[in-house]
């Protein structure tokens, strides 16, 4: 058998993503399964990402599986100047799979090359995040019930946000989506993927604040604005405020519409937010663990 | 042709001449097709008028005929390239150059932070767009546009 892995959110296909949606839930309901039993995994961390790493090492454990690695590079033959060829080869002697987070862009996918062993790819630099993109999937698809005829508004840095441009193409796999983006000028959808949407024939709306159209939303899916993305710390200090989320704002939105946030979230999201049943960003979280149980599970066909 | 243009780079009995290289991407060919390192004689010239190009350059290779996918790599840098290829100095076929649908360790990923350019590697790009050419990296996925192409 060909070995597969996970690096980018295109590597899967529609029927990918549906069978790890339907693993996911599964794990949710009985999260402790001996998949894993005898096989070594290797978590590598070339640069520090605590949560990502302990949802991963979670979803390991409880499948059973020994972990091997390193959660910050300092910490590694890296340090001495190893190339991540070297590094990659020996690792996958060792294990039976690597997840890996590396600060460089595709340097996953060449691991990918190189490596005996399945790769899922934890984040590359700006590029991918795979996983984080199918755990939003199942937080969408277990709140919804579906995944055709979502209305999402996504908020914020949508120039930057690798999460929001993953999950623009993966639910575009999907049936009559309607995408609403919600930014300042400079950090709007780039335009490669406003085409692709263009050309899908699939229907997009751009905003530049908050307004009532929100109570459309089935999803509102919230990302951090950065002052280091502005050029003009001026234009930060005009449009800082106007995307922060507040529990009042939410009032005619629809009782079944939930709120996302990748995390972490610094101010974004007003703190009145997180007691209202429509905040579910904590949650999402927690939805990781069963989402990367199910990935984990499905490349290494063990289910 | 008048007597001061044939004049300018002498004829080879037999060989290959590129002709309608972009002036400034002369000394890019040279390196794609690694003539810096063959003992045949080569003569070549640059910057001279050109109807197409403004400036072109032109190499005759003496004694060298290219395969097809080793003359397509230069198709990145001279898009416009035309071949002659001579025996007992008469032009025997003419080719043009075709954008290969991969372009394997010729460019440079424009990004800094890709793997690429930070790991002994080769790069790997797919065409997506001829004209004007646009690479996807294998790798960052980013797109390299026409003016970013740097050659390795």
């Amino acid at each position: 058998m060909q070995k597969r892995d996970l690096i980018s959110i295109n590597d899967f296909s529609k029927e990918d993503y549906l069978r790890v949606m339907e693993l996911a839930a599964d794990f949710e309901q009985n999260p402790n399964q001996e998949l894993l039993k005898g096989k070594v995994v290797a978590t590598l961390f070339f640069e520090p990402s605590t949560r990502t790493r302990l949802s991963f090492e979670t979803a390991i454990n409880r499948l059973g599986g020994r972990i091997i690695g390193f959660s910050d590079s300092s910490s590694s033959s890296v340090s001495k100047g190893e190339s991540l060829h070297d590094t990659i080869r020996m690792v996958s002697n060792y294990a039976d799979l690597i997840v890996m987070r590396h600060p460089l862009e595709g340097s996953a996918r060449y691991a990918s090359e190189v490596s005996s062993v399945p790769i899922i790819n934890a984040g590359d630099g700006a590029n991918q995040h795979p996983s984080q993109t199918l755990l939003d999937m199942y937080s969408i698809v277990k709140t919804q019930g579906r995944l055709d005829d979502i209305n999402i508004f996504m908020v914020g840095d949508l120039k930057y946000g690798r999460t929001v441009h993953s999950l623009l193409m993966a639910l575009s796999e999907f049936e009559r989506p309607i995408f609403n983006f919600i930014a300042p000028p400079e950090l709007a959808m780039p335009e490669e993927y406003k085409r692709f949407l263009e050309n899908k024939g699939i229907r997009y709306f751009e905003h530049t604040e908050f307004s009532d159209i929100i109570s459309e939303a089935d999803i509102i899916y919230m990302t951090r604005v950065q002052k280091e993305r502005f050029t003009d710390p001026i234009e930060y200090e005009k449009v800082k405020n106007i995307y922060i989320l507040r529990n009042k704002m939410l009032k005619k939105t629809k009782p079944t519409m939930k709120i996302l946030h990748p995390l972490p979230r610094v101010n974004e999201i007003h703190t009145d937010v997180d007691d209202n049943p429509k905040a579910y960003y904590f949650t999402q979280a927690l939805n990781g663990v069963y989402t990367r149980q199910a990935i984990i599970s499905h490349i290494m066909g063990l289910k | 042709m008048d007597k001061a243009k044939a004049l300018q780079v002498s004829a080879i009995k037999d060989g290959t001449v590129i002709d309608h290289i972009p002036a400034e991407r002369l000394f890019d060919v040279i390196n794609i097709l690694g003539l810096f390192n063959i003992q045949e004689m080569i003569t070549f010239g640059t910057n001279m008028d050109s109807k197409l190009l403004g400036k072109k350059g032109i190499i005759k290779v003496a004694n060298r005929f290219f395969k097809d996918a080793e003359i397509d790599k230069i198709a990145l840098v001279a898009p416009h390239a035309k071949l002659n290829i001579i025996q007992n100095y008469e032009v025997i076929e003419k080719r043009v150059v075709e954008i290969p649908d991969e372009i394997v360790n010729i460019a440079k990923c424009f990004n800094p932070k890709c793997i690429t350019n930070n790991e002994n590697m080769k790069t790997r790009f797919t065409v997506i767009s001829h004209n004007p050419i646009e690479l996807k990296c294998r790798y960052c996925e980013k797109i390299t546009y026409e003016n970013q192409v740097v050659i390795r």
